[in-house]
């Protein structure tokens, strides 16, 4: 609360609109569920897939940049424009794929805003979708992350349990997160339903 | 951080994010630390992207401990079943197997985990005559035995009403800090690494988690806000303290509140959340009362009273001028 206070007295001389913590929560809660969608179309319109990571770094940079402005409502169409004009850029800049490679967004339906099957489901499914994001993990992360999470030992202890050093145990966590943040935002929800 | 942390391509950018955020999960995260943090995610948008992508997932993660299962830690072996992990991928009975797993981890038996969903309100009582309020979005472990009462805060909101018993001092441990009932009523609001304590009766000893050093006594009116190194308390009126616990009731009360900082404080009860377009918005002071859970009333009173934009936006509500 104090951060959002001294965050927008800050920004009163600037150009900059949109304080951090609001930009910060407009994106984790429209921005970040769409990112399975927009691996896909990613996919569908690139070729090369060891790029794909550093096009959705880019995307989100460009959506940051003009969010800070002003906070764009809906967020889908917006965020799926941005992906077709950087996939645009790219493709002249290479000079490799003729545009035409890149898919039309209405025929994806993607410029549309439709709340989407994500969002909804999000909040009822969100223990099971853990649990199942948690079982995808490589099985050291996951018991560090189990251990962590759910048990809420320190680092110390989880050190101990699994016979390896505290730093070893900093890896395996910070592998855990980037793992989770990958099942949970980048793949596609119907993952999500295994039973 | 002092090691190098290469960052080039979004790969390496994720795993230096990984490796910031693991840090501050840690109980000695310090202020030191946390402006190098900010000083990284400054350098660039990428940084904060994702930094703010995987402190999601993580935090996401916390919902998790609802899989610990007190009732079945009696009989642990302390060796982790590796099988019970394959059985939990088949499928959807894995809730009632995960707590067997986990059941295998050594932990005290008496152990109890309280929680609370977004908006959520419950009092727990205990046999001791202890009350404990826990307010929205909140997660406390409970170690009540006949020669010990500790409480762990893991995250949110509760209010203590302890029975004292000099014999047997009720703790509540907060991430890197320790508060030590005195005979009292206090408050503990947790928000990753901030901590607020505000005593409304008698006095409470704050310190820190490991060691009763560097303890500091609050008494009645004094609000602390404290980090794991550094701590401010400040005495507020009554009024000023009653408004604070007012979700103890059921309602928000502002006063003379900053109209982003009202936001804030709905947005901890409710899934639709109240976004403010811009800065000058965001500073605008309200007054009032209005129950946790009535974002629409706060709306309203922004569009009739001070005549703002309203537009409803999917799960948001968007107040611009």
């Amino acid at each position: 609360m104090e951060e959002t206070r001294d965050t927008s007295r800050e920004d009163a001389g600037s150009r900059v609109a949109v304080s951090g913590a609001d930009l910060r929560a407009w994106f984790i809660a429209e921005v970040l569920p769409l990112e399975a969608a927009l691996m896909q179309f990613l996919q569908h319109n690139w070729r090369n897939k060891s790029d794909l990571a550093d096009l959705r770094q880019d995307v989100y940079v460009r959506v940051y940049e003009a969010a800070r402005r002003e906070i764009p409502h809906p967020a889908k169409p917006f965020v799926f424009t941005i992906a077709r004009n950087l996939i645009i850029d790219r493709v002249r800049h290479e000079q490799v794929i003729p545009i035409e490679a890149v898919a039309d967004l209405d025929a994806l339906g993607l410029a549309k805003d439709e709340p989407g099957p994500d969002r909804i489901a999000l909040a009822r499914d969100e223990l099971r979708r853990l649990q199942a994001a948690l079982d995808r993990l490589p099985p050291r992360a996951r018991e560090a992350v189990v251990l962590r999470r759910i048990e809420r030992l320190p680092r110390r202890e989880i050190a101990q349990r699994m016979g390896i050093t505290e730093d070893t145990v900093a890896e395996h966590l910070s592998a855990g997160m980037r793992a989770l943040a990958n099942v949970l935002y980048s793949e596609p929800s119907d993952l999500r339903r295994k039973s | 951080m002092s090691e190098a942390c290469e960052t080039v391509s979004s790969a390496e950018i994720e795993t230096c994010a990984a490796r910031w955020l693991e840090r501050r999960d840690r109980d000695n995260w310090s202020q030191t630390d946390q402006s190098a943090l900010d000083a990284w995610l400054a350098q660039s948008p990428a940084h904060e992207i994702a930094f703010w992508r995987l402190d999601a997932a993580w935090s996401r993660t916390d919902r998790l401990i609802v899989l610990r299962d007190p009732k079945q830690d009696i009989a642990a072996p302390a060796r982790w079943r590796v099988p019970a992990w394959a059985k939990m991928a088949a499928g959807f009975a894995a809730l009632a197997m995960l707590g067997m797993a986990f059941a295998s981890l050594q932990k005290p038996p008496q152990d109890r985990v309280f929680t609370t969903p977004l908006g959520g309100h419950e009092t727990i009582a205990f046999a001791d005559g202890s009350k404990i309020e826990l307010n929205t979005s909140t997660i406390l472990r409970a170690r009540m035995t006949s020669d010990e009462r500790t409480i762990w805060l893991e995250k949110g909101e509760a209010f203590f009403k302890v029975k004292h018993d000099a014999a047997h001092p009720f703790v509540v441990i907060a991430g890197a800090r320790r508060i030590t009932d005195l005979g009292t009523e206090f408050s503990v609001r947790r928000d990753s690494d901030q901590l607020k304590v505000a005593v409304l009766e008698g006095r409470v000893r704050l310190g820190s988690a490991d060691a009763a050093a560097s303890a500091r006594v609050l008494t009645q009116g004094q609000v602390a806000a404290a980090t794991a190194e550094a701590m401010v308390v400040t005495r507020r009126s009554v009024q000023s303290l009653a408004n604070e616990l007012s979700w103890r009731q059921g309602v928000l009360v502002f006063d003379e509140t900053a109209l982003g900082e009202a936001a804030a404080e709905f947005n901890r009860y409710n899934r639709e959340q109240l976004v403010i377009a811009d800065s000058s918005v965001a500073r605008l002071v309200i007054a009032g009362t209005l129950p946790t859970n009535d974002i629409e009333g706060f709306a309203r009173l922004a569009q009739t009273v001070l005549g703002l934009h309203v537009e409803h936006e999917q799960n948001n509500i968007v107040i611009s001028r």
